[in-house]
């Protein structure tokens, strides 16, 4: 049998690379052979033009457990648990079907995290849209504006009905806009879940004649081939991929939860994976390739949903919550009965066997006969011509009249990137669980573990903007700004996990981009002792030829000591909690020159936003110091000197003080609104000090807002000074009362005066007038003006 | 004093309600949806989630299973049985309770801390409450829009069976404050005979200072003061 080029490139394969699987299996492979090989070896499954890079980044550190190549990372959090956690991309599924695409997203890595024995107790979303107003300026026309919305709307119910339906606390994560999401929008979901540090699974299929068992939902067809159409660049054609994704159903997923945690506690199961991408196909190759043994299965006994599927159909479905776990011989009726008790499907479906091979049978034939290793650790991998783009970076507008400080503010405020995200956060269920110490509003989310003693921060960073510039240092903002935010809560960083979403590898401009991103990743985990401990590589996120700006986002979790603290205690926040608190400034920052600034200030929100324009290069970073810093937040939280801290990222200084202001809970009266009466810093960066929309809106990562019991500054600054870094009082938090809080800010020769509750406004009604919907709904706001 | 919580398939509060029961120093026990036995539980809870999936509608499934059968019984004695977020669906389904609760009027689900007035002391689950008391606790639905006809309204204001309103942090009922468009901004109810309580809002995630409120411990105080009453 051969095939013609046609028949090859529907399975996503390349002539060398029918050659490679003539060569590897010492023949001709069947129909059935060249689908599973099409899907194995695909971009999404193999990783071929990823994988040789992915070997730079450090995965190795002392709380590891388990670094890449299993179904999740883990590490050890201490008092005997251990934390599972991995991010995932299903960007691809969210555009062609937004609202089923993110659902199984969050479905797909939520079985990752239980797949290794651990319930999950946090997941969090890392989301990118196209604008959503139209604007003809940036080419963004209304029908595509209106796409925007429904995907955003659709992404957005999509995790909602998947997580709170599971029920797992959602603690946050980031939502951004630019044009280049338009056709390609991002949706990266993370999940974190918790097991005994003794009682991890693994995907590995061990001794021989152990009973191979299906558990789960029926296998029906859909999702066939979703693995390949996250492989390949989407057409005008997309649409008719719809039927490429697959339709998630939480409630089984639920039960599938709590049916395999007890299964796995009954000492029968022997090892598990999920049937993810590529199904039944990848399960058990990879299953088999770890362990170094083999898998026969017998299609005729998986549950089928649907009549007369063929062999090729059940391999490559990717119908949801499903899996196949690995039992000890003898003990199958224990796991059956297990399955019964929560209504599910389970079927020995095949059996353990020497030889590491994958042989499938189907209706009494052998249809499928595959040295594992063929598949997985023999697939092709590229070195791929990477060039660096052309173009210089575009140089700086001629000149330009800067709209006041205030206006500038409160349009910053108001703009999609940087408004009030509660529109989201609030169809998240995030309280289940009784252990979420710090919920969606801040940098971070930080999580209670069993027994109060510890807690786990996490946060999900990352700027597509930057990489644009500069993809090397874009990604080691992402790395260094998802670390800080973990470290604002007074945790310290220990591990991270990665997905990183770019275009299509064959061109050389996107391979240079993902070789600048690895490098960048890698040299600021080494730098920061947050090594990856496993993630997601999502290439071809490009339709109509125009690719995305390569947007690595970076999830980082940390460890917080609780039982120091009286039981009340709780983190420092993201907001300015009362008046007459210190507000002041620790740097890690070098010094700032005029020109630089100006650079730099080509990548902000501000350039973006209110000048419309981006040139330059994104913020510079001293690793060295920023680890210092993270090491300062931390002890000052330890020692309770901290009320808040808050990074000045995106927006700059400006931004980040209103954010401050105006994030408190709306809800807890017992929090006052307050204003702040602050000078900026001369010494800050005395070439810049003059000047009011560089010092209001540069992004300087390495800046953080603290803010304290004016008594406990001395000693701050103490602890600040002695780690080497700067340390600036900038002034107050006061409280007029009646509303009439502001927010003031006076430089050299310039102030800032705004009313608070007009930054309240912009901030709080950005995203909803963005998205075109009035106050229909009762909302927190309107609860704060009522009270 | 032994509190049964029950677990549906699709139940996602359970645990969290365990955990609360443990907290106000009672003892608490599983009871699973396909038993019809109470092991001898003198209060029982309904957690919320997604019973059976909540397909058809919020509670509908549930109401057929074996142990919603041996809960009628057990509160028609005079038992206190308390229902969370879908254990309140799952009760109006039941008839135990009257109306229903519709979709959310936003038409989108709600996760946030709100205020909850304590409208009548006079249920095994608010003894150890003052009526007026205003609790913080979270909601967490997308379906929490209490209805019922104007009639039943009625009755339930004149018999003082409106347990919790949705309320501003000063305990006024005001527009702003009903996160789902509730009627009379209701957020719970017992009925005639008191002893069974229903509520949207999420007590068991109120229990410790730490989570930003431990008002939701009342309710599950309150257990071991009505279970002198009963005895009574």
């Amino acid at each position: 049998m051969s095939f013609t080029a046609e028949q090859l490139q529907r399975q996503g394969l390349t002539p060398e690379e029918y050659a490679r699987i003539r060569a590897l299996l010492g023949r001709e492979p069947n129909g059935v052979e060249l689908a599973i090989f099409g899907v194995m070896w695909s971009e999404h499954c193999s990783y071929k033009s990823s994988r040789l890079l992915l070997k730079q980044l450090p995965t190795e550190g002392a709380v590891v457990l388990q670094g890449p190549g299993e179904n999740a990372g883990a590490i050890d959090a201490g008092d005997g648990w251990a934390c599972v956690f991995k991010i995932e991309s299903h960007n691809h599924p969210s555009y062609v079907e937004p609202f089923q695409g993110a659902a199984t997203g969050v479905g797909g890595i939520l079985r990752d995290i239980f797949t290794m024995g651990a319930r999950p107790v946090a997941i969090m979303d890392s989301l990118r849209f196209g604008p959503l107003e139209a604007d003809a300026a940036a080419g963004v026309a209304p029908p595509a504006a209106a796409r925007n919305r429904t995907i955003l709307h659709g992404v957005v119910a999509g995790i909602s009905h998947y997580g709170n339906c599971f029920g797992v606390a959602n603690l946050g994560g980031e939502t951004m806009f630019d044009s280049g999401y338009s056709g390609n929008p991002l949706v990266n979901a993370f999940a974190l879940g918790l097991a005994r540090r003794d009682q991890i699974f693994y995907g590995r299929a061990t001794g021989e004649g152990n009973p191979v068992i299906y558990v789960g939902a029926k296998t029906g067809r859909d999702g066939i081939h979703g693995a390949t159409m996250a492989s390949e660049e989407f057409s005008a054609a997309s649409e008719a991929k719809r039927p490429n994704v697959q339709v998630g159903d939480p409630f089984l997923e639920k039960l599938l939860l709590e049916a395999c945690l007890e299964a796995m506690a009954s000492g029968a199961v022997v090892g598990i994976q999920d049937m993810g991408a590529a199904g039944l196909t990848s399960s058990s190759c990879e299953m088999g390739g770890r362990s170094g043994m083999g898998i026969d299965l017998d299609l005729d006994r998986v549950p089928q949903r649907e009549a007369a599927m063929t062999a090729e159909e059940m391999m490559l479905s990717e119908s949801q919550e499903r899996m196949l776990l690995v039992a000890a011989a003898g003990r199958e009726e224990e796991v059956f009965a297990i399955f019964r008790k929560w209504g599910l499907d389970a079927a020995v479906v095949g059996r353990v066997r020497a030889g590491g091979r994958l042989r499938v049978h189907h209706q009494g034939r052998l249809v499928a006969d595959i040295p594992n290793a063929a598949l997985t650790d023999e697939a092709p991998r590229y070195r791929r011509p990477a060039q660096a783009p052309a173009q210089a970076a575009a140089p700086p507008p001629a000149g330009w009249t800067a709209p006041a400080s205030e206006e500038a503010l409160l349009r910053l405020l108001a703009s999609p990137n940087l408004a009030s995200t509660a529109l989201v956060y609030e169809q998240y269920d995030t309280t289940i669980g009784a252990n979420t110490l710090t919920a969606p509003g801040s940098g971070a989310g930080v999580l209670r573990l069993p027994g109060g003693r510890r807690a786990l921060a996490m946060a999900l960073d990352g700027v597509g903007r930057y990489c644009r510039l500069d993809p090397r240092q874009g990604a080691r903002l992402a790395v260094a700004e998802a670390a800080r935010n973990v470290a604002c809560t007074g945790a310290r960083p220990v591990a991270a996990t990665n997905c990183l979403n770019l275009g299509n590898p064959e061109k050389p401009a996107v391979m240079w981009q993902l070789q600048e991103v690895v490098a960048g990743m890698g040299e600021a985990c080494r730098a920061l002792d947050t090594p990856i401990t496993g993630g997601n590589v999502s290439l071809y996120n490009e339709t109509l030829g125009q690719g995305i700006d390569p947007t690595p986002v970076l999830g980082v979790v940390g460890l917080l000591e609780l039982s120091g603290h009286p039981a009340s205690w709780r983190p420092p926040a993201a907001y300015l909690p009362a008046p007459g608190r210190a507000v002041c400034l620790v740097s890690a920052a070098a010094g700032l020159d005029a020109g630089q600034a100006r650079r730099r200030l080509g990548s902000s929100e501000y350039a973006a936003t209110i000048l419309r324009r981006v040139w330059g290069e994104p913020p510079a970073l001293d690793l060295a110091r920023e680890k210092a810093l993270h090491d300062f937040l931390a002890t000052a939280a330890g020692a309770e000197l901290v009320d808040s801290a808050s990074d000045v990222s995106r927006g700059g200084l400006a931004v980040c003080l209103a954010k401050c202001i105006l994030s408190r809970p709306v809800t807890a009266p017992e929090i006052a609104p307050v204003g702040a009466r602050l000078a900026w810093p001369e010494a800050l960066a005395p070439e810049i000090a003059g000047d009011a929309e560089l010092a209001l809106f540069s992004e300087v990562p390495g800046w953080v807002v603290v803010s304290c019991e004016p008594a406990a500054v001395g000693e701050l600054r103490g602890l600040a000074q002695h780690r080497g870094l700067d340390w600036y009082e900038l002034g107050r938090t006061e409280r007029e009362g009646s509303g009439g809080e502001r927010l003031r800010i006076a430089g050299r020769g310039w102030k800032l005066d705004a009313a608070v509750p007009e930054l309240a406004a912009a901030w709080r009604g950005g995203l909803a007038g963005a998205l075109g919907e009035t106050a229909g709904t009762p909302t927190a706001e309107l609860v704060e003006a009522q009270a | 004093m032994k509190i049964g919580v029950v677990v549906f398939p699709g139940s996602n509060c359970d645990r969290d309600a365990h955990g609360a029961v443990v907290r106000a120093g009672q003892q608490a026990v599983w009871l699973w949806h396909g038993s019809a036995e109470l092991e001898g539980v003198e209060a029982i809870i309904l957690p919320g989630g997604f019973s059976y999936g909540d397909y058809l509608r919020t509670g509908a499934i549930a109401r057929f299973s074996p142990i919603m059968e041996a809960v009628r019984r057990f509160a028609a004695q005079g038992g206190p049985v308390l229902g969370i977020c879908n254990g309140f669906q799952i009760l109006c389904e039941a008839g135990l309770l009257p109306g229903a609760l519709l979709r959310n009027a936003g038409l989108r689900f709600v996760s946030r801390p709100v205020y909850l007035r304590v409208e009548t002391a006079d249920t095994p689950f608010t003894r150890a409450c003052a009526r007026g008391q205003v609790l913080r606790m979270p909601v967490a639905h997308g379906e929490g829009n209490y209805f019922a006809d104007v009639a039943t309204l009625a009755a339930l204001e004149r018999e003082h069976r409106v347990v919790f309103r949705y309320t501003d942090a000063a305990g006024n009922v005001t527009a702003g404050a009903n996160p789902n468009g509730s009627r009379a901004n209701i957020a719970g109810i017992c009925n005639r005979e008191r002893n069974v309580v229903g509520l949207m809002p999420h007590p068991e995630r109120a229990i410790e200072p730490a989570l930003g409120s431990e008002d939701g411990l009342a309710l599950f105080h309150s257990l071991t003061l009505a279970s002198a009453a009963i005895g009574a």
